[in-house]
């Protein structure tokens, strides 16, 4: 009897190492990000390799594939962190984020350029144009947010509005000219500030990450968004307001996407109203699912989306290094996906547990021997 | 397998992380008798029940089925419907958004093809021979919580079972309804089916039960005919302990204190809400603890709703203290001291996914505001306490509350609410669905909190519970406040004439 019951103790301690390990939610991102870099580092080692190179304006500066990478994920990240709220709180996604850049990266060139569409100086203070766009995003953010949580639309069809009209927004702000800024220190933003090696749009993301790390400790954003997510009869009563929080999240969101399309326009000092940002809605929202959140709201995990970001990123950059042409990415991208997002399902992992419970049992009866 | 059994469990173990919910449990159920399952939260009723069912797979043990040579492995509730097992379980879980004849025949057509119409006739049919007052093309969501229980039943009589499980099926029935479900569950015994009853009324289980098994901490405690078993002996097994009455309760409770001519903690003139409600005035003193009453659907919950400000007022005048208040949203009265546990626990009153520290510290918290969290040491330490003060059953303050038996996430609840400190607490059904002990618990808590000097209004659909907390008892009729009882007249006889009728 005694032995019967220690060997019960030592198989649940094995079990519980690791079914922690696969319930924790920042397995599938992480074990996800491990694959890539074994790929990479069996397929070719040089993906790894960095360089310090003189770029056209002569500073040196970093480059190679890795940091690409970190360059190019700075506004999936950021924008993974206001879906991942949305998300929490509404229970639905905000599909129109990419055209939502496209009006963002406009407002910021329309309020630098003036009505001349090639100045020859800046027409405004560069932090000007940067608060008018995220003023703008978040009258955009808001506008979704009133729709999903005072009347009631579903997020997705809600956002579907602005997915639709925001591109033709964009251009009509600019009279549908394709404004260029000749100013380098506009492209300081989206490439580098001279004598700096690393790309600024990763300082970017990382002040954006400690902010919202800040905001997630200082207030009850959390609880909140959670909390409504999962019962807003109950979060009602007990004295949360479940539309302002949705609200507030469909805003946050759009602080993000201005942001993002103040990088994004920055990168070129000019904008395409119609690829600009384009699909970007998808990888986000794909970030959010990898990171193990659940996109019918609820419980959320800032980090495992943020590194749900990255790990998209690594992916598309490895697509584009291995030559595959850019109109076949999307189809490798969506296989990779699967099998992440059926990997992640709760389901998946009980089955998991399950498999190792069969595999090792003899072993836990020999340790309790 | 035992002669005229129609199901036996022998030696059922369950292990959840952490938790040894069924330790060796046995459980025979004969041909044509209803069974009761009795215990106290957490005792294992509803995982034995879920093993059954083919909720949970068993970790031990084995189940044999008449008509079946061998033990029967049940993998899914679908495996149990199809061997004769059919369960109405204590929540309801219909689909609200269908109609009542799609809720009956849902899972249970055969092939791909529906006749609806000859469903709803046949829906139809069955409703009417067992009186159910719903129409089969009706949305199920658009029923009372009574109607809803009632169609889950009418699903399980429906599939012809050999196994009829009803868990908790009377929580949320009044009287008549009882009544109406216990003729149905006595003709199915007649025609043989076995029926396995889980209540926490005693009243019921010695007026239509044969038989009783007994659960306690996931062990069993002894199969007992009825006539054997006296309540007293009942209640003495399940609580593991000889059992001092309930009346002592009553000695506890001291009405003197109250000041009545003093300024009432709460008043409300002439309160009128959208709900259905006729404009009530109402008052509360310092220390009292009083009741709405009245059946199922008379407004008593409405009243308390408009009272918290959970509904939309629509006119009156409120008073805390004297001094008039506005009171249109939770916030507003929770912020003047008023704390409210809702009817429906599951619907408004916990936050599933959340933690129990989460819930806990959930209402105190928003009244402190958003920019203002409790650090982790501080919610972890007002968890703690009240885990502790309350005796709340859980892994620890981590696990979702959700994996919570009903008494443990009603003291969740509750706890939640004692921990914003109100002056006023009103207490909705707070006894419902659970367990004798913790029913006790609850009520002796609060004749404690009233002692204290806090005013609670407490609501519950059992009389006796009422009469041994509330001194003074508001009696609801229809949507309208038809009596006040205090004193001599705070007896069952003279509430039932009150609640039926006879106006002054």
């Amino acid at each position: 009897m005694a032995a019967s019951q220690n060997s019960l103790k030592a198989k649940g301690s094995g079990e519980n190492f690791f079914s922690r390990l696969i319930h924790n939610q920042l397995f599938i991102p992480i074990a996800a990000l491990a694959v890539l870099v074994l790929f990479n580092l069996i397929a070719d080692p040089s993906f790894f390799a960095l360089s310090l190179d003189k770029n056209s304006a002569g500073d040196p500066v970093l480059s190679g594939y890795l940091v690409t990478i970190l360059d190019n994920a700075s506004e999936l990240a950021i924008l993974a962190i206001g879906m991942t709220l949305v998300t929490s709180a509404s229970g639905g996604q905000d599909i129109s984020v990419g055209s939502a850049i496209a009006i963002a990266g406009s407002v910021v060139l329309r309020v630098l350029c003036g009505t001349d569409s090639r100045p020859t100086a800046l027409q405004a203070p560069i932090i000007v144009a940067f608060i008018i766009c995220v003023l703008v995003s978040m009258a955009f953010g808001a506008f979704n947010g009133v729709l999903v949580a005072y009347f009631k639309i579903q997020p997705m069809v809600a956002t579907l509005i602005l997915f639709t009209a925001g591109r033709s927004i964009a251009a009509w702000i600019n009279n549908n000219e394709l404004p260029v800024i000749s100013d380098p220190s506009f492209g300081y933003y989206g490439n580098f500030i001279p004598g700096i090696p690393i790309p600024t749009p990763v300082f970017i993301a990382i002040a954006c990450m400690i902010i919202i790390a800040l905001v997630l400790k200082f207030t009850n954003l959390r609880l909140f968004s959670q909390s409504v997510g999962i019962n807003p009869h109950s979060s009602r009563l007990n004295g949360i307001n479940p539309e302002v929080v949705k609200l507030i999240t469909f805003i946050i969101l759009g602080v993000c996407v201005a942001v993002a399309g103040f990088i994004k326009v920055s990168r070129l000092s000019t904008i395409n109203y119609s690829v600009v940002a384009k699909d970007i809605e998808m990888d986000v929202i794909l970030a959010v699912a990898l990171g193990g959140n659940a996109l019918g709201g609820g419980k959320f995990n800032m980090t495992a989306s943020i590194i749900g970001a990255y790990v998209i990123q690594f992916l598309t950059t490895t697509l584009f290094k291995f030559k595959v042409s850019s109109n076949a990415i999307s189809a490798y991208k969506a296989v990779v996906v699967i099998i992440l997002v059926v990997l992640s399902a709760p389901i998946v992992r009980e089955k998991l547990t399950e498999l190792r419970k069969k595999l090792v049992p003899e072993k836990s009866v020999k340790e309790a021997a | 397998m035992e002669l005229g059994a129609v199901l036996e469990m022998r030696g059922i173990c369950k292990y959840f992380p952490g938790v040894r919910a069924l330790e060796h449990v046995d459980f025979t159920l004969r041909e044509g008798e209803i069974h009761a399952l009795m215990g106290e939260n957490g005792a294992g009723k509803s995982t034995l029940i879920k093993v059954l069912t083919g909720v949970y797979p068993k970790d031990g043990g084995d189940i044999h089925l008449l008509g079946h040579d061998q033990a029967v492995n049940i993998r899914s509730p679908q495996d149990a419907q199809n061997m004769g097992i059919s369960t109405v379980y204590q929540e309801i879980t219909l689909c609200p958004n269908l109609t009542v004849a799609e809720n009956m025949y849902i899972g249970r057509t055969k092939g791909a093809l529906t006749n609806w119409k000859k469903m709803n006739t046949e829906a139809g049919k069955l409703l009417d021979s067992l009186g159910i007052p719903a129409l089969p093309a009706q949305q199920l969501g658009s029923c009372s919580i009574a109607v809803q229980q009632m169609v889950a039943i009418a699903r399980a009589v429906d599939m012809e079972c050999k196994v009829l499980i009803l868990d908790e099926p009377t929580s949320s029935l009044d009287e008549q309804e009882v009544e109406k479900l216990f003729g149905l569950m006595r003709s199915l015994k007649e025609k043989g089916v076995g029926i396995i009853f889980v209540t926490h009324f005693l009243e019921q289980v010695y007026e239509v039960c044969d038989r009783i098994t007994v659960l306690r901490d996931g062990k069993l405690v002894g199969e007992y005919v009825i006539e054997d078993l006296p309540r007293v002996q009942l209640v003495s097994k399940m609580l593991g302990k000889e059992f001092d009455d309930m009346a002592e309760i009553k000695s506890e409770s001291d009405t003197d204190n109250i000041d009545y001519n003093g300024t009432p903690v709460y008043e409300a003139h002439q309160l009128a809400g959208t709900t259905g409600i006729k404009p009530f005035d109402f008052s509360i003193h310092k220390g009292e603890v009083n009741g709405f009453t009245g059946l199922l659907g008379s407004g008593r919950s409405e009243c308390v709703r408009a009272i918290f400000g959970a509904d939309k007022t629509t006119g009156g005048k409120v008073m805390i203290d004297g001094k008039e208040v506005k009171i249109n949203k939770p916030l507003d009265a929770m912020k003047n001291g008023i704390s409210y546990l809702p009817e429906d626990r599951k619907r408004d009153g916990i936050v599933g996914d959340l933690s129990v520290r989460d819930n806990i510290i959930l209402a105190l918290q928003v009244m402190k505001g958003f920019f203002r969290p409790f650090t982790r040491a501080q919610a972890e330490a007002f968890a703690d306490e009240y885990i502790k003060m309350l005796n709340i059953k859980t892994a620890s303050s981590d696990t979702p509350i959700k994996s919570l038996s009903g008494g443990n996430q009603q003291k969740v609840i509750l706890a939640r609410w004692l921990l914003a400190n109100p002056v006023y607490l009103i207490l909705d059904e707070p006894t419902r669905g659970i367990d004798i002990g913790t029913k006790v618990e609850i009520q002796k808590l609060v004749l404690k909190l009233a002692a204290e000097g806090k005013s609670v209004t407490f609501i519950s659909s059992e009389i006796d519970e009422m009469i041994r907390t509330c001194s003074r008892l508001v009696v609801m009729r229809d949507g309208k406040v038809v009596g006040e009882l205090k004193g001599d007249d705070l007896n069952q006889n003279k509430i039932m004439a009150t609640i039926a009728g006879g106006e002054e």
